[in-house]
């Protein structure tokens, strides 16, 4: 009884809900309490009281008032740190199982005030601080632990600052329809299969002449040949060889050749070998039990098996975008 | 966690800055080792090595606790209580580790600047504080910001500061005043200086040195004459040849007053003395507070003078004191110790042989300290012999009050006439910016008191034989230049003398309105405010009522600015444009851009049509076009004017 009373109460405080676009901090969304130093120092400004009374000190009321007062103010300042602060999730990036997700939020500050030390947190503890200066935003980028493969939420998160003296807990709780695709964890290099299918047309012998295409940054997993260390020296971050794809080699990664192993360890080899797949400039295409990706090549393929890879098996349907591509590529032939 | 190395050096500057004041009083070694600690300290912080270990500071401050130990002979009562604060204050600084410790040492901090208040309560401190609380304050914003460098920190304290000042003040006014004290004080807890009710060469000599306020006086009406000012203090009996000490036995007996003439009212604002004497100008008839006054004509009150006091004083200055006095009294005012001072009884005795009856022994008594060659001077020689008194009158010559007025009664008693030592203030320093006297501990007096047939006791100043310019113009006039002197007992360029006076108006101010505000004066204050019938519900009430509308005008100030809007200029004279049209009915809807509403009015007003299209064309390119002309926001300004339907 009493703790269905406690939750109704706590759901009429906080109505928890999952918001999109931009959220607004108003006092509606913003909660304060003392802080455990703050009742030390509320105990503290009671035994200086009490001295003052003994020992008749004028000064020492001035000096437990002024102490006292300011003690109250801050409330005010710890409130006004996070009102009327404008957030809005930002785009997240895929990540690997094992890796941590990086969780972008825009914070705008359009008052003449600048936000100190504000701190997001979610309920693992995982916290970032940062401070918002007046009239501009700050893009805030919270870390959590992408453990399984899917999406990954960021739950209900801890919007909260102490400012100016730690005496105040101010907070307001977050929770966007943010999301962060994890990739299956890439499992340690397995050799390709062998090319398969190959398809009748251009059937090329030579292996060794690949045409470089270009560079592209360096994702996790990919092979160390392939860095380009030039690029690295001269400062231009890690950069990645790509070789434009043999039209003759295809290769399908594919979920039925695999021996008879945990669906996981599965998905995990056949992300090991897009990866691969990949960095070595190959035509692939991807067989899982429930889709089938035909092959091809570049970075947003890649982008498509490891999706289709992360997803596999979680009831989220990627049909759709299955279907966008086959009319792409059906508009493609009729061109 | 490991300390910022700023954070820690905030945290040294404040507790540097709170135990400063407390050098003045701390023993000596204790000043020195937390000298030593801070510097420690300091450079760990600045080479960033490991704080000591345990063990360590727990033998120094066993160490210190011992000292304390032996420096006061015990580890309870105030003085010892602050010293051993401000010892492990400093300690806690080596064992800082966390977050949570500098909190403690932020608390301690504000705790050690409460206890300098036992010492001072004067305005230079009160700045001070307010000094010492905004590097706290600095501080403190430091261990909630981290990044954030001095001056953005500084700002951040001194607005909270500032912000808080109004509400303490509501508060200092309407908090509901207790009398104190709460619970039983050490003995230590109250300063005493001043008079003692004993007096023996050189005590009042010393104390003519102190520049230090013993009280203050507003006259109601016109003042008596300096020289008619003798603030009546301790009345002394017994003389040992050395001491004069007030001596036991006070009769019940109420004193009596009568031919009375010379009425005067006035108001003493009193130092706490840690007496129980209150000083009035002789001879007080009337006194606003509880007090009794003894047979010998002395005000006191029940409890120790522990705190500032003020009251009312009715004055006789012409009076007859006690004609009829017991038998007893008058035996113990003509006591002598036996076999002392002979020169000094024999002069007295020859006086009394030569006849002329009591009068005629007191003036031979006069003329005898004017006509034989005796000084007044504040540096007088030693007189460590048994008969100091006959040293005095016969060989050294030189005294200073107390010399003149112990030898005197001395002499009037070998003479038979009942005579006692009557010690307090005379003159008084007029504060003419702020209207009232001061009365200086430089000012101490001992004088005489005779008892006459008829007359009863009358008061004989024999140092006014010596030095009159004593009683008419202070201290300075009556001593050689050379002598040392307390700064304020000179007399002083006039600009010297107005700033003085100023600093002391302030200071009384101050006194009687922030140090003075006691139950009484919130009470008298309030009611002149306008509240009827305080009580100390109404207070809370109204201080909580005061408190909330302050916060309230607070928060207003200050969550005004947190979104600002910038409507573009161009945008709130299109907008303008809009409305004009609105008048004649023709109203934008949310749907329109500036192009279709264009259209739409100039087919409905086409008289207009060609002011529509050009205001619109000029609204259209500031707005969208990206390209800023100096001229075009001035041009549609002029444009939206001057359009007319």
């Amino acid at each position: 009884m009493l703790t269905t009373l406690t939750q109704k109460f706590r759901i009429w405080l906080f109505r928890p809900k999952i918001e999109s676009g931009t959220v607004t901090l108003n006092q509606r969304r913003i909660f304060i309490l003392p802080t455990r130093q703050g009742l030390g120092f509320a105990f503290v400004l009671l035994l200086m009281l009490l001295g003052d009374i003994n020992y008749n000190l004028s000064l020492g009321y001035v000096l437990t008032f002024l102490l006292g007062t300011t003690a109250m103010m801050t409330m005010l300042h710890a409130f006004r740190n996070m009102a009327q602060l404008e957030i809005r999730a930002g785009r997240v990036d895929a990540v690997f199982a094992g890796d941590a997700a990086q969780f972008v939020f825009h914070f705008h500050n359009s008052g003449r005030l600048p936000r100190y030390h504000l701190q997001l947190r979610d309920n693992n503890g995982h916290s970032v601080a940062f401070d918002v200066p007046a009239q501009q935003n700050a893009e805030v980028k919270l870390p959590l632990p992408a453990a399984q493969r899917g999406w990954l939420g960021s739950g209900r998160l801890t919007l909260f600052n102490e400012f100016p003296l730690g005496l105040f807990h101010a907070w307001s709780y977050l929770e966007f329809d943010t999301r962060c695709l994890v990739y299956p964890k890439p499992a340690a290099p397995t050799p390709l299969p062998a090319s398969s299918a190959q398809s009748g047309m251009d059937i090329l012998s030579a292996t060794g002449d690949e045409d470089f295409a270009g560079l592209r940054s360096y994702v996790a997993g990919d092979a160390l040949p392939r860095i380009a260390w030039k690029a690295l020296a001269r400062e231009q971050g890690l950069q990645v060889k790509q070789f434009s794809a043999q039209q003759g080699r295809e290769l399908w990664l594919d979920w039925f050749l695999l021996p008879a192993l945990a669906a996981e360890r599965k998905l995990e080899i056949l992300t090991r070998w897009v990866l691969d797949a990949d960095v070595q400039g190959l035509h692939y295409g991807l067989r899982l039990p429930d889709i089938e990706l035909p092959p091809d090549h570049g970075a947003a393929h890649r982008a498509e098996c490891l999706r289709a890879l992360a997803l596999f098996g979680l009831g989220e349907n990627p049909l759709p975008r299955l279907q966008e591509r086959v009319a792409r590529s059906a508009g493609r032939g009729q061109a | 966690m490991k300390l910022d190395a700023r954070l820690t050096y905030g945290l040294l500057a404040c507790i540097l800055l709170v135990s400063a004041p407390h050098t003045a009083h701390l023993p000596v070694w204790v000043s020195t080792l937390c000298a030593v600690l801070l510097g420690w300290r300091a450079y760990l912080a600045y080479s960033g090595g490991p704080l000591p270990p345990h063990w360590l500071l727990l033998t120094i401050t066993l160490g210190g606790v011992g000292g304390l130990l032996i420096s006061f002979h015990t580890l309870f009562g105030r003085e010892v209580g602050v010293t051993m604060l401000v010892l492990l204050t400093t300690l806690k600084l080596l064992e800082m580790r966390a977050a949570r410790d500098a909190m403690v040492v932020i608390y301690l901090a504000c705790f050690i600047i409460i206890t300098n208040f036992f010492y001072s309560q004067n305005i230079p401190t009160a700045l001070f504080m307010l000094i010492t609380l905004l590097v706290i304050m600095t501080t403190w914003v430091h261990m909630q910001t981290g990044t954030l460098a001095l001056f953005p920190r500084l700002r951040i304290a001194a607005v909270l500061l500032l912000q808080a000042i109004p509400l303490m003040l509501v508060l200092f006014v309407l908090f509901p005043r207790v009398q104190g004290p709460l619970w039983g004080l050490p003995q230590d807890a109250y300063a005493s200086s001043g008079l003692t009710d004993t007096m023996s060469p050189g005590s009042l000599s010393k104390l003519s040195l102190s520049d230090a306020v013993a009280f203050r006086v507003a006259f109601s009406g016109n003042p008596p004459l300096r020289e008619q000012m003798y603030w009546r203090g301790p009345v002394l009996w017994n003389f040992d040849g050395q001491t004069w000490t007030p001596g036991g036995a006070a009769s019940s007996r109420v004193a009596q007053l009568d031919s009375l003439s010379g009425p005067i009212d006035y108001t003493i604002t009193l130092e706490p003395h840690n007496k129980t004497w209150l000083f009035a100008l002789e001879m007080p008839t009337r006194i606003s507070i509880p007090a009794s006054m003894t047979s010998d004509l002395q005000l006191r009150q029940k409890s120790p003078v522990n705190a500032r006091l003020r009251y009312d004083v009715h004055t006789q200055l012409g009076y007859r004191a006690n004609a009829e006095e017991e038998p007893f009294q008058l035996r113990r005012a003509l006591l002598l110790p036996r076999g002392l001072n002979p020169r000094a009884r024999q002069l007295a005795a020859d006086w009394r042989a030569s006849g002329g009856g009591d009068e005629a022994v007191m003036r031979a008594a006069l003329r005898n300290f004017s006509q034989r060659g005796f000084s007044y001077t504040l540096e007088p020689p030693p007189l460590p012999g048994f008969n100091a008194i006959d040293d005095f009158l016969f060989e050294t010559r030189q005294g200073f009050c107390e010399h003149y007025a112990s030898s005197f009664v001395f002499l009037m008693r070998a003479a038979g006439i009942p005579a006692r030592v009557v010690t307090g203030y005379q003159g008084a320093e007029y504060n003419d910016l702020g209207n009232y006297y001061i009365v200086r501990q430089s000012d101490a007096h001992a004088w005489a008191e005779v008892w006459l047939q008829e007359r009863g006791w009358v008061r004989v100043d024999p140092t006014a034989a010596i030095a009159p310019a004593r009683m008419q113009s202070g201290l300075a006039a009556a001593v050689p230049d050379s002598a040392v002197l307390p700064f304020m007992a000179r007399t002083q360029s006039p600009w010297l003398l107005k700033l003085r006076f100023n600093l002391d108006a302030l200071t009384n101010q101050w006194n009687q309105w922030v140090l003075g505000y006691n139950q009484e004066r919130q009470f008298a204050f309030l009611t002149r405010l306008g509240m009827e019938s305080v009580t100390w519900q109404k207070m809370a009430l109204n201080m909580l009522a005061g408190v909330a509308l302050l916060v309230g005008l607070l928060a207003l100030f200050m969550l005004r600015r947190l979104t600002v809007r910038n409507t573009d200029a161009a945008q709130a004279l299109y907008l303008k444009f809009c409305r004009k049209l609105e008048k004649t009915g023709i109203v934008r809807a949310a749907h329109e851009g500036p192009q279709d509403f264009a259209a739409r009015a100039m087919l409905l007003k086409p008289q207009c049509a060609d002011a529509i299209r050009d205001i619109t064309a000029r609204y259209v390119a500031l707005r969208y076009s990206g390209r800023a002309d100096s001229g075009a926001l001035p041009a549609l300004r002029h444009a939206v004017a001057v359009f007319r339907l």
